[in-house]
């Protein structure tokens, strides 16, 4: 054994790394000044934040909550700086703010009802939860079903007998699809389910709703459909659209994909019409060219009218979004489901839906906060959503030539909303893509 | 309503009662409401408050209607309608009658099925420039740039005018009165028009309303009134009736605060019969014998409206000017009742 | 040995009509056609009975009418006098040029912000992730008007350019005026003009015509050059440089045409209210492009990430370890494939904004929906056809649109095995 004794025979331990590549300096080296480019990039993008930032932020920060009118607010900016200078009257904000959020139905005209719209919101994140956390317990699908009849209700009022009555005689018709099933195939058992619907919605129900009204009332207090309004109109527009554009969609997606020619033509078609026309034009038609197209004794509601087209319009991109869940099942199901002697309708209901839909939820999500932001349009068309109320705010003599607050404020809250909502969306695709592998 | 109010949700109905072309005011009377097309907001004749409650000019003659028919001035549905959905939203039942700053023309009285039947405002196109421009005249005013609001008959009265004159300008049209008032106070135009009404309001409310002057020339007439559907004439009759009843309350004396006391008879027999303290001038409308009189008592007359609303005492501060009285060099004036 | 049992006959009975699946389908496409049709028939014939009541049955006429109102940004002439046909030709020739002008920006705003989204610098891809989720998580509408009155209310009116010492001056040399009524850049002029080809609707001026031809030509004799090149590296393993003479061939021709027709450069200058002269660009175009680039470049900045991170991480380090710099990497190995994934959600973006350009109605805007489905359709009182019209017109272009895009994807995108 020769004398290794200028071999060390201990590791030396770790040296620190150099100052400037770790901490604070580190990171600022690493990520903001690794080069000449990027140093001056980094600058420049600085510079003109901290612009951008200066401009923006007194105007927001230093102004006045508390005043009665924009004259108001103004004399009180010339009383506090001699120099001319205003920033915003956010009081405005604090006079009219219930009726950008509630509208008119809800907002101070009704002082008491502010619960309803907040119970209907909160019933809607209830009814969400089977797809918030997919393994809560199956009773949590009865509330989401009880809320498409008790939502509605909230905010137009009226008796609860109606919606109760309406799920029976939809209960009815499901209980009728099951027994026709039993009989026929489910291309002739779905007709009969909706003829069976159909007649029991317009012979019994309402006798029934009646009947039962006058023995306990336990009504709301009925907001008719122009008096919606607000942020409640906006989101009410979305939902129904989104709930109600879903058979349709799923359908029209079917039918896309489907080898009957005519079925395939004619659902292709309608979609590519849809997807091809602007919304406004639609939001239109709704306004003004339905009543031609209704028997003239038919009185449509124009919110109603504008929630219909938007339901079409928006049924004809989730169906694409379903469609693309459809193709992008892997072919195996359809054979295999083929192979079990499944019908087409046993394979749809049992196999390629439910996987088809779970994948196409991010989508229908998106699709949703499109709808939501394009509510905005109906402002156009005389209907007071929140831009359509920021008008009417500003055609009253007190706040008369306001313009950024309410832009700040609705933008504000739009923003909160649609962010949310596609941090969830995307939240919900790591979760369904881990559930894949 | 309670039922039909849900299944609307289902796209189902919104099914109201049928609308027959007679017999409006049976409706209205069955429905116990009159339902009156407004506008989505124009400054001093409709807007709402922030109790949410409607108020303006239109408004109050939408109230005096609806006291004369069921002794409750607040038992009306307001309506709002943008200028592109008013008359469809007439002619299929929606609304009633519209109060809706609409002028009367000869294709919209006769081409689109509708009738007006009385004018509750003269208005006309005017002009509006900052007074360091030193215009004087809207003859001066080639190669400006101007802000209109879209969709009104000011447009085309505009391009009129100009081409008229021989003289050239930049449009900009703009959607609303606020987005327009914006635009024009950063100076994105350099002249404003509309109906002289709303330009008196708009200047009011700018930041510096002595740096504008409004020029002297007055473009175009625009005969504002409310407008019901054609061929149902008893309904005609009650809104021209009740609106003249208003207008012939000024001429008489008759207010707010003193219609009650009148309504118990005088030695006017113009009073007398317009009240119905003689003969019963209301039942051959169909209504309640002291349908003026509730009328005036919800509302006031004409001039009591008009100040309370966009008079010189309000923010928006118009003169009578044309809509003063006859007797006062006006245009206002009620045939006889009798 | 085996029997062979002759199949049964084929014979066609009325039940196979339900219970055969081989003939099923057959009826119930027969079934839904006439529902269809019945319900389509059932709205039609509402509609003839209710605007026949109105005394207004479905007539086109009205387009020949005059117009009587004026517009003010326009790419053919057009006066009050014109008839309301041409008003909304103008107006479509206005959706046009916003849709391809917010396309065009959306496009190299998007590439630069994907780019820079997945930049190394901290600030600069955070604030690009800011701006993204900023601008898409808040109506379209909202950014409309918010472009329109901030453009308004930072640049000067057109008066601040007035007297001695004005608060405000042009640009590059007094050549270009920023006003809160629009931008006036410089306009082409001949001093020796060919005059206008009159094509019916409209004119085109012939220098274009000329311009258009000339560079035509230059192209193709620039292709001729690279394929003469192409054949001599083929034949010698050299290849002659050609970039100078493709230069030559494209420039000094076009430049003979320009000096043979007298061109210069028409400055705008301040006349009475307004900048005369120059090629005007009005604020509510401004606004609109703002608005409708600001909020579709975010969706493209997401598109373009997506497609880049799709790209595999192996291909960048070929690429390096082939020795090319970052951005040529970037642009000869990366983009390529990545346009695979970007250009359909390109073209359903082009599409989007297409529709969006609609919402100009809100800042006036003249474009289609503010001329036939406003202007026009309020003085004429012919609802159903002008919003039919306006329907029809927005789904020929979404379909030329989506057609010709997909034409192109299908050209670009990779034969997969």
């Amino acid at each position: 054994m020769s004398d290794l004794s200028y071999v060390r025979t201990e590791m030396l331990p770790q040296k620190a790394p150099p100052a400037t590549s770790v901490g604070v300096v580190g990171w600022l080296r690493e990520n903001l000044f690794s080069s000449v480019g990027n140093s001056a990039l980094t600058v420049v993008t600085g510079a003109l934040l901290l612009m951008l930032l200066s401009a923006i932020l007194p105007w927001v920060f230093l102004g006045i909550w508390d005043a009665e009118s924009l004259a108001d607010c103004r004399a009180q900016f010339a009383e506090m700086y001699a120099d001319g200078r205003t920033y915003a009257c956010w009081a405005v904000i604090a006079d009219r703010w219930d009726q950008i959020m509630f509208g008119y139905s809800f907002g101070n005209l009704n002082e008491g009802l502010y619960w309803r719209p907040l119970l209907g919101l909160a019933l809607i994140l209830v009814a969400l939860s089977p797809i918030l956390y997919p393994n809560v317990p199956r009773i949590m699908y009865v509330a989401t079903a009880a809320t498409l009849f008790l939502y509605p209700w909230l905010i137009w009022g009226g008796s609860i007998w109606g919606p109760l009555t309406l799920a029976m005689c939809i209960i009815g018709g499901i209980v009728a699809f099951r027994f026709a099933s039993q009989v026929m195939i489910t291309a002739f058992a779905l007709p009969v389910a909706i003829v069976v619907t159909a007649v029991l919605i317009m012979v019994v129900m309402g006798p029934l709703s009646n009947g039962l009204a006058s023995v306990a009332a336990l009504e709301l207090q009925p907001v008719p459909s122009r008096e919606v309004s607000g942020f409640v109109l906006s989101i009410t527009i979305g939902i129904v659209a989104i709930v109600a554009s879903l058979p349709i969609a799923i359908m029209l997606a079917l039918g896309r994909q489907s080898d009957l020619f005519i079925v395939n033509k004619l659902s292709t078609g309608f979609i590519e019409i849809i997807r091809g026309v602007p919304l406004i034009t639609l939001i239109f038609v709704a306004t003004v060219l339905m009543k031609y197209f209704l028997p003239s004794h038919i009185d449509l509601d124009p919110v109603v009218a504008v929630m219909i087209l938007v339901t079409l319009f928006t049924a004809a991109y989730i169906a694409e979004v379903i469609r693309g869940g459809l193709a992008a099942l892997p072919k195996g199901q359809y054979e295999a489901a083929d192979a079990l002697g499944l019908t087409y309708w046993q394979a749809q209901r049992l196999i390629i839906l439910p996987q088809a839909l779970k994948i196409s939820i991010p989508g229908i999500v998106s699709n949703f906060i499109s709808v939501f932001k394009d509510t905005t349009l109906v402002s156009i068309v005389a209907l007071n959503d929140p831009l359509g109320i920021s008008g009417a705010i500003r055609s009253n003599s007190d706040w008369n030539g306001i313009v950024w607050e309410l832009y700040g404020f609705i933008a504000l809250v739009f923003w909160i909303f649609c962010f949310s909502m596609s941090r969830y969306s995307l939240w919900l695709e790591r979760q369904l893509q881990t559930g894949h592998r | 309503m309670k039922k039909s109010v849900f299944l609307g949700t289902l796209a189902v109905a919104g099914l109201a009662a049928g609308i027959s072309a007679a017999g409006t005011l049976d409706d209205v009377k069955a429905r116990g409401k009159v339902n009156c097309g407004v506008t989505e907001g124009t400054l001093g004749f409709s807007s709402r408050n922030s109790e949410g409650k409607h108020e303006g000019f239109d408004v109050e003659f939408c109230r005096a209607l609806a006291a004369a028919i069921f002794d409750d001035a607040d038992a009306v549905e307001y309506i709002e309608l943008s200028s592109k959905n008013r008359f469809t939203a007439l002619s299929a039942g929606q609304a009633d009658l519209l109060y809706r700053t609409t002028t009367w023309t000869f294709s919209r009285d006769v081409d689109l099925k509708t009738s007006f039947v009385g004018i509750n405002y003269y208005d006309g196109q005017g002009f509006m420039v900052p007074k360091d421009l030193g215009v004087t005249s809207a003859t001066e005013l080639e190669g400006a740039t101007v802000c209109i609001e879209t969709g009104t008959t000011t447009e085309l009265n505009l391009a009129d005018y100009f081409r008229v004159n021989g003289m050239s300008y930049e449009p900009l049209p703009v959607g609303g009165t606020s987005e327009a008032k914006a635009l024009y106070e950063e100076g994105a135009c350099d002249v404003y028009t509309t109906d002289a009404s709303a330009l008196a309001g708009v200047r009011a409310s700018l930041k510096d309303p002595s740096a504008y002057i409004i020029l002297p020339e007055i473009v175009s007439k625009e005969p504002l009134g409310p407008t019901v559907r054609h061929g149902d004439n008893d309904w005609e009759d009650v809104v021209r009736w009740t609106q003249n009843a208003l207008v012939a309350a000024e001429e008489l004396g008759v207010t707010q605060a003193n219609v009650a006391e009148l309504a118990k008879g005088t030695d006017n027999p113009s009073i007398n019969r317009m009240l119905g303290s003689e003969g019963s001038l209301c039942s051959m409308l169909n209504l309640e014998s002291d349908c003026f009189v509730q009328a005036i008592a919800a509302t006031g007359n004409y001039g009591e409206i008009f100040e309370r609303t966009i008079g010189e005492s309000t923010p928006i501060g118009l003169a009578r000017g044309l809509n003063a009285l006859w007797t006062e060099g006006g245009l206002q004036y009620s045939p006889p009742f009798r | 040995m085996s029997d062979s049992v002759a199949p049964p006959k084929e014979t066609f009975r009325l039940s196979m009509l339900l219970y055969d699946s081989r003939y099923r389908g057959i009826t119930i496409q027969f079934v839904v056609l006439v529902l269809v049709l019945l319900a389509l028939g059932w709205l039609a014939r509402n509609a003839a009975v209710n605007l026949a009541a109105l005394g207004k049955p479905l007539r086109f006429d009205f387009l020949g009418d005059t117009a009587s109102y004026d517009i003010n940004q326009r790419l053919i002439e057009y006066t009050s006098t014109d008839s309301h046909g041409r008003a909304v030709l103008v107006g479509l020739l206005n959706t046009l040029l916003v849709a391809f002008m917010g396309c065009a920006a959306a496009t190299i705003l998007g590439v630069i912000g994907g780019v820079l989204r997945l930049s190394s610098n901290w600030l600069v891809s955070r604030l690009v992730a800011l701006y993204v989720e900023i601008f898409r998580n808040v109506p379209v509408l909202l950014w409309i008007f918010v472009c329109m009155f901030t453009l308004t209310a930072i640049a000067p009116a057109p008066r601040a350019f007035r007297g001695d010492t004005p608060e405000a001056s042009m640009l590059l040399w007094d050549s270009m005026a920023v006003t809160n009524r629009g931008i006036y850049i410089p306009e082409p002029l001949f001093s020796r003009p060919l005059g206008d080809l009159n094509l019916g609707v409209f004119n085109v001026s012939i220098e274009l015509i000329v311009l258009l031809a000339v560079l035509a030509g230059s192209l193709f004799a620039m292709k001729w050059n690279n394929a003469r090149a192409n054949r001599i590296q083929t034949e010698t393993g050299d290849r002659p440089n050609t970039m100078w003479m493709n230069i030559a061939i494209v420039i000094i021709p076009f430049l003979l045409v320009l000096i043979a027709l007298g061109f210069h450069i028409g400055k705008p200058e301040l006349k009475g209210f307004n900048f005369k002269g120059g090629i005007n660009m009005s604020a509510p175009l401004i606004g609109l492009w703002l608005g409708l680039t600001l909020y579709t470049t975010t969706y493209i900045i997401e598109a373009v990430r997506s497609g880049i991170q799709a790209v595999s991480k192996g291909q960048s380090e070929a690429a390096f370890a082939l020795g090319l710099r970052p951005g040529r990497t970037m642009s000869l190995v990366i983009l390529p494939q990545a346009l695979r994934v970007i250009i359909p959600q390109l073209i359903s973006q082009y599409l989007n904004l297409t529709k969006n350009s609609s919402l100009a109605v809100a800042i006036g805007y003249m474009d289609l929906v503010s001329t036939l489905g406003g202007v026009t359709l309020n003085q004429t009182g012919r609802e159903m056809e002008a919003i039919l019209m306006l329907m029809a017109i927005y789904l020929t272009i979404s379909l030329t649109i989506s057609g010709t895009m997909n034409w192109y994807n299908n050209r670009v995108k990779l034969v997969e095995r």
